[in-house]
């Protein structure tokens, strides 16, 4: 029950989230009559500064979009623009793609756990307060997380902005030695892994149940990355190449931002859209962890998101350690992509979702035009609306009380604000 | 420097990916180590806590693309005893500068299919543009090493050694084999700054820039031998153009590809 018929809460600059976001909500008798999501990270224009660039350029400038996921863009930059010249790499070269990614994956998930989220859950303000309290779960949570930086600094050069990585394959190919050294250092990761995600469910979440529309890429037999076709939770299933006609970027009155929907709907990828539509596929450690944490079925309480991270992260381990396993080195660190002009498609699941590209090239090998939707432009919707869901819940909160519950909302999707502004409207109030 | 109270750090971000603020979270062997020397008081990527200054350092990462940051940069300067602007964005204006040499405008309406409001100035520009800076660390994305010199040369009240040579130096210093000379790849480390290591070519790639120009860069020198190795107007004109495109000593060297060539 709300104690006063009016109530307005702002969060003028989130903490714990990549990029810069505020947060209003506008409270009228006892009803949420607005939320919003606002976005004032400045844009900085890559699908314009892209255009007449070269080629072979994207995988070094789109990784740039964001330093949290730069494999991410690097991945769905070369696949698209593989597709349209009409290159596949070889075997070799997409298994050291898929170990690279899944450096992301743990890098990614690890940090948002335990700097970024875990601090929600036992009432601290950041992880250096959480060492002060218990050292051994955070220094464990650093190793883990430097276990993820080794796989992307081995294969990539570097944990951010990795430089390693070109159209067709990679500059160079790892060393066999320290290929076997990495092999060590993920075994060790796999029980860090493990206790991780123990750790986590043990967490107290709020009671939340939500409804939107789930998307992920989906192929059978694993737990899509990096190939697939898109499939909803409502049963929907198309290829890449028709990304656009589905997911579509909107602006909406009084809204600060376009918006994504999925066919009308709002929609929202993930690890809690991955987790619903491709569980069956998880790796053996990573589905007896999901089980030990009690998640059965989808999840559909955003809060649990980070037990689902955490399962990711043991499946992302897991994952890497099969690629070493069954690694056969390509004849060529990488094959030649000659352009062509032809239009090319990629997605591929970066940490938060669904990150699709698509380059328009020309016969002089140059770019006419980019797009990129990044999952949080996507995930925007879906956040407001599980805002609305947890006010309108909590009104008998007081305002800071329920301010943090806010912000602990949104942190539930590890936004990266960062990546989505450069494709979100700004707009700016003025007196 | 001398006094025996603990430090206080903030961390600072203006326009720019966050990769460089994410290093100092990427220092995962000396990060609890550093939080048990210093007081992390302003680090919102990290924080919820949020105090306010003065500070004895401020970390600034990103660079001046709105009216209301640059507004908020001479506040974080008057906030603070010490400025270290991390990475291309803060020294140089960083990816998105390339709109200075285009026309805004037009960019806007490229990205967003709706006219409407994006508050953006029509430049990037580096803090140094608006502030006095006391130290500068290169990198797109900075190197994790050279952070920990730094903050640790504070530690020590101590000034922070940072090489200002070449990639190319740091690449012999290394011992690789030089990319350009035998296998004929196209290579800016003779004018790109020192600090990664010699990164790309220790993976048989060629240096692309992303350090910014070294003091005094020989670009006129460079870009004949880049066009030995195949490279024509357009490609010299792009591999300058980029994450530092608007720092002085690359964007000049774009005038210099004009010449014609032997």
């Amino acid at each position: 029950m709300s104690h006063r018929s009016s109530r307005h809460l702002r969060v003028g600059a989130l903490s714990r989230v990549e990029g810069e976001g505020a947060l209003r909500v506008r409270v009228r008798d006892g009803r949420v009559e607005e939320v919003q999501l606002r976005i004032y990270e400045p844009p900085r224009f890559f699908e314009a500064f892209l255009r007449g660039r070269a080629h072979t350029e994207p995988p070094d400038i789109t990784a740039r979009v964001c330093g949290i996921c730069p494999v991410a863009y690097q991945m769905s930059a070369c696949q698209a623009i593989e597709r349209a010249c009409g290159v596949r790499v070889a075997a070799g070269v997409a298994d050291l793609r898929r170990l690279l990614y899944c450096g992301e994956w743990i890098e990614s998930h690890t940090l948002h756990i335990h700097l970024l989220h875990a601090p929600d859950f036992l009432g601290v303000p950041d992880a250096i307060t959480l060492a002060r309290r218990d050292r051994a779960v955070v220094e464990r949570g650093l190793a883990l997380k430097r276990a993820g930086n080794a796989v992307m600094e081995l294969l990539g050069g570097r944990a951010i902005h990795p430089i390693n990585v070109r159209l067709g394959g990679f500059y160079r190919l790892p060393d066999p030695a320290d290929l076997r050294r990495l092999r060590e250092q993920l075994r060790q990761a796999l029980d860090d892994a493990v206790a991780t995600a123990a750790w986590v469910a043990t967490f107290d979440f709020p009671d939340v149940e939500t409804d939107h529309e789930l998307l992920a890429l989906h192929e059978p037999g694993e737990y899509a990355v990096d190939r697939g076709v898109l499939r909803t939770s409502g049963g929907l299933e198309f290829p890449v190449e028709e990304f656009l006609d589905h997911v579509v970027e909107r602006q909406v009155a009084h809204s600060t931002a376009l918006q994504s929907t999925l066919d009308g709907r709002r929609h929202l990828t993930g690890p809690l859209a991955r987790y619903a539509l491709n569980a069956q596929w998880l790796r053996p450690a990573a589905a007896e962890a999901a089980r030990a944490a009690g998640l059965d079925g989808p999840c559909r309480n955003p809060f649990r998101s980070i037990v689902v991270r955490a399962v990711e992260v043991v499946h992302a381990v897991e994952e890497a350690l099969h690629v070493l396993d069954h690694y056969q080195p390509p004849a060529a660190p990488h094959v030649p992509v000659p352009a062509r002009a032809a239009v090319g498609h990629g997605a591929t699941e970066a940490p938060r979702g669904v990150l699709y590209h698509r380059y328009v090239l020309n016969d002089a090998g140059l770019l006419d035009s980019v797009d990129m939707v990044p999952p949080t432009a996507q995930n925007q919707l879906a956040i407001e609306d599980d805002l609305r869901r947890v006010v309108q819940d909590n009104l008998d909160l007081d305002d800071g009380e329920l301010t943090k519950l806010c912000e602990r909302a949104i942190r539930n999707h590890d936004p990266c604000i960062s990546c989505s502004a450069h494709f979100l409207d700004l707009t700016v109030e003025r007196a | 420097m001398a006094e025996r109270s603990t430090p206080t750090l903030a961390v600072w971000k203006f326009t720019s990916c966050d990769g460089c603020q994410l290093t100092l979270l990427d220092c995962e062997e000396d990060l609890l180590a550093l939080t048990g020397q210093v007081e992390i008081r302003h680090f919102l990527e990290a924080s919820s806590r949020a105090d306010p200054g003065p500070y004895d350092v401020s970390l600034v990462e990103g660079s001046i693309t709105t009216a209301e940051q640059e507004r908020l940069i001479r506040q974080v300067r008057e906030w603070s005893r010490v400025l270290v602007t991390i990475g291309a964005c803060a020294t140089a204006g960083g990816v998105q500068a390339l709109r200075n040499f285009a026309d805004v405008e037009e960019f806007r309406s490229v990205v967003y299919a709706t006219p409407s409001y994006v508050d953006t100035l029509a430049t990037s520009t580096p803090i140094a543009a608006h502030v006095r800076v006391d130290y500068e660390l290169r990198g797109c994305p900075i190197d994790r090493r050279q952070l920990v010199a730094v903050l640790s040369a504070f530690l020590a009240g101590r000034e922070p050694d940072l090489p200002d040579d070449s990639v190319c130096t740091e690449c012999k210093r290394r011992g690789n084999t030089c990319v350009m000379v035998a296998d004929g790849t196209p290579c800016l480390g003779p004018v790109t700054h020192a600090g990664c290591g010699a990164l790309c070519p220790t993976y048989r790639r060629g240096c692309y820039g992303c350090f910014g120009p070294v003091r005094a860069p020989n670009t006129r020198s460079l870009i004949r031998q880049l066009r030995v190795c195949g490279m024509g107007d357009a490609e010299l004109d792009r591999v300058f153009h980029t994450f530092n495109a608007a720092a002085p000593g690359f964007a000049s060297a774009r005038g210099e590809t004009d010449e014609p060539s032997q």
